[in-house]
């Protein structure tokens, strides 16, 4: 089911009457069947649009779409999401099986279909074992396979996880990308999720929406957004180590940082905020000579760090080019690697 | 505002200063004994304002009333201890035997066992229910809620022999009373409540809902912030599933606050076994209506009848009577304990 976002608009208003826009004008169409991530930093509206979406929070203005019917209006019961939280909510006093069967009752269903259905789910997300626990008893991953068993097992229309991944460690949130992954491709559900973890979302979304401060920046598949942010913001947000932002100037078809030439692109003379990404520099005897200010070994790759244009630069080559006790390397970047943004509007400007 | 907080810090750091001189100084002339306490011995003198006043007031009678049992015609004379004689069960006896304890005399209809577990059975899971539902109630809605609140909680704050004393009034005979003439609007004639020729069911109905009404305002008050304390996400994770209200009541808010209930319902048995104030306010000493043949007394006013100073001598029975209070109240809340076990989520 194709899930449209039209206008999406929620303001917040506090006592003193300030008010607060968390989701500005929000346009976003989802397509059936696909893994979508709400990115961006907290506080920029992704977990505010996300309970749009499920119904808890009303919009100000704007509507939602669940493909031909329209629910902005409609109470959260009667939309057919099944919502994941950040805690996962699971009724503490329940069973895992009494959690995964509380959706059922509640539907008009036969007790024989809701135990298979129940138990189906249960074998999906892989807690069959589990079943007489309480959710106390369980480890956070366990938890968040009930909370995800939980929430499809009442064949929702969508599936809304909310930053379904922070309260795990880091070996069990890279186990849980994945599950998360296989239990979406295998159900074939639209699934929205929110997280600020850039990596978490590129590595497992068909496709990503990044939000800054209420406002959509980019929609578009992981891969091609990293390659091709929209914005500075964009940019910044995508990647580890982050992007190198330093100014720069073009003149007659060449990239100058501080009257040293970094390469050759085809954008209009003037002053640019430059992005190069660490690692699309590449060690380079026909390249730009830098001052290495400090050296970070770390296994496969080297992190040098240099000044460019006032700005401490990083730039990730491989461990075999860099010598030992070198501070000086000659570097380039290819053309399409480097990423030119206006000045004032902080938007992208296209050159080959 | 700075500048206060300034002084403040300093004159902390002055006081600091000294207690560091004063702690240096009887190290210095080994008296570090003085400095460094056991942690025993602080917890003995920081506990020792509590524990005098637990001792003269609560250790000493509940020994004291073991110690009474013990004697037959006991009496104190000018300050000294009189005794005819000396019994183990024999004051037990008396009391349990006596007419209108456990068993209603032969021309009444009640004892003050029966009425005491009346008020128990009756009262506590009313009250606990009500409150409970109120609590709910007044957690769904925003506005004038903190005013319902302040209603529910009066009866908390008020002298309990004050509001009886308006109940009385309102449950006059006739048509003066505020229930009859109430009532009148139904077309129901006037009753006869508390006073002369009620009825013993009519003058217990009045004392029943005096008793639960005012043991309302704790509860609701428990039970409002036991409630706001459950997580937000259990109930929006139940409105996503679609489910009805009397099931979010019964799955998620009854369970998640079941040691609160447990609390309440345990308290409030004690609590209504102890019952004598309600009695006293409404019916006055004689403990019933004017002319009745039976009695509205409670164990405990039963317990105070003996302590009466008019007739003295009857100390011994008194001891003996709360004894077998304190009885039934550990039997009953050994069974509560057991069945909260299996019934309550922690």
């Amino acid at each position: 089911m194709e899930l449209r976002l039209e206008h999406l608009t929620k303001v917040f208003t506090d006592k003193t009457g300030k008010e607060t826009r968390a989701v500005d004008d929000l346009d976003i169409v989802i397509t059936s069947g696909k893994l979508i991530a709400l990115l961006g930093p907290s506080g920029c509206g992704k977990s505010t649009t996300l309970f749009m979406i499920a119904g808890l929070h009303k919009p100000t203005s704007g509507k939602i779409w669940f493909g031909e019917d329209e629910v902005t209006k409609l109470a959260p019961e009667k939309r057919g999401i099944g919502l994941v939280f950040q805690n996962y909510a699971l009724y503490p006093h329940m069973t895992v099986r009494q959690n995964i069967m509380f959706p059922l009752e509640n539907l008009r269903i036969s007790r024989d279909e809701a135990i298979s259905r129940m138990e189906e789910m249960a074998k999906l997300v892989g807690i069959s074992e589990l079943m007489e626990r309480k959710p106390s008893q369980l480890s956070g991953g366990q938890q968040q396979r009930v909370a995800i068993a939980r929430a499809l097992v009442k064949k929702p229309r969508v599936l809304l996880l909310d930053e379904p991944l922070s309260n795990l460690d880091a070996r069990l949130r890279l186990q849980m990308r994945e599950e998360i992954k296989r239990i979406q491709r295998e159900t074939g559900i639209t699934t929205i999720f929110v997280t600020h973890d850039q990596e978490e979302a590129m590595s497992i979304s068909d496709e990503m929406v990044v939000l800054n401060n209420g406002v959509k920046q980019q929609v578009e598949k992981p891969q091609i957004m990293y390659n091709h942010p929209i914005n500075l913001f964009v940019a910044k947000f995508l990647g580890n180590p982050p992007i190198n932002i330093f100014e720069g100037e073009v003149k007659q078809g060449m990239l100058y940082a501080n009257e040293a030439p970094l390469g050759k692109v085809g954008a209009p003379d003037g002053q640019y905020h430059v992005g190069i990404r660490p690692e699309d520099f590449n060690i380079d005897a026909n390249g730009f000579d830098v001052t290495i200010t400090e050296i970070f070994h770390i296994g496969r790759d080297t992190l040098i760090h240099f000044q460019e244009n006032g700005q401490d630069v990083r730039a990730l080559v491989e461990s075999d080019s860099i010598e030992e006790g070198v501070n000086h390397v000659k570097l380039s970047v290819k053309p399409a690697k480097i990423h030119l943004f206006e000045i004032e509007s902080e938007t992208v400007v296209a050159h080959d | 505002m700075i500048r206060i907080q300034n002084a403040l810090w300093e004159i902390r750091n002055w006081f600091r200063g000294i207690t560091n001189a004063v702690a240096d100084f009887l190290k210095n002339h080994k008296m570090g004994f003085l400095v460094n306490w056991p942690g025993w011995l602080k917890a003995i003198v920081f506990l020792a304002p509590a524990l005098t006043l637990l001792g003269i007031f609560t250790f000493y009678p509940i020994v004291n009333a073991f110690r009474l049992v013990g004697f037959v015609g006991y009496r104190v004379i000018d300050g000294v201890e009189q005794a005819t004689g000396y019994t183990v069960f024999g004051n037990f006896i008396t009391v349990i035997t006596e007419d209108n304890f456990i068993l209603p005399s032969s021309h009444t209809q009640s004892s003050v066992l029966i009425n005491t577990l009346i008020i128990v059975l009756i009262s506590v899971p009313l009250s606990v229910i009500i409150s409970l539902m109120v609590a709910v109630a007044l957690n769904s809605i925003k506005p004038l809620r903190s005013f319902f609140q302040t209603i529910y909680f009066l009866p908390y704050v008020t002298n309990s022999i004050a509001i009886g004393l308006v109940f009385a009034y309102m449950f006059r005979s006739g048509n003066s009373g505020l229930v009859n003439r109430m009532l009148s609007v139904f077309g129901v004639d006037p009753i006869t409540w508390i006073e002369r020729g009620a009825t013993f069911w009519k003058a217990m109905f009045v004392l029943l809902i005096y008793g639960t009404w005012g043991a309302l305002a704790f509860k609701i008050m428990v039970f409002m912030t036991s409630i706001q304390g459950i997580d937000k996400q259990y109930y929006q994770a139940a409105a996503i599933d679609n489910t009805s209200k009397w099931r979010i009541f019964s799955k998620i808010t009854v369970p998640l606050i079941s040691p609160m209930i447990f609390y309440i319902v345990i308290t409030s048995v004690i609590g209504a076994f102890k019952t004598y104030e309600t009695v006293i306010a409404i019916f006055g000493n004689t403990g019933a209506p004017a002319g009745a043949t039976y009695t509205l007394k409670t164990i405990v006013f039963y317990i105070y009848d003996y302590l009466n100073v008019s007739a003295p001598g009857n100390l011994s029975l008194a001891a003996a009577s709360s004894i077998v209070l304190f009885a039934f109240i550990l039997v009953l809340t050994l069974i509560q304990m057991q069945v909260g076990k299996k019934r309550i989520h922690y």
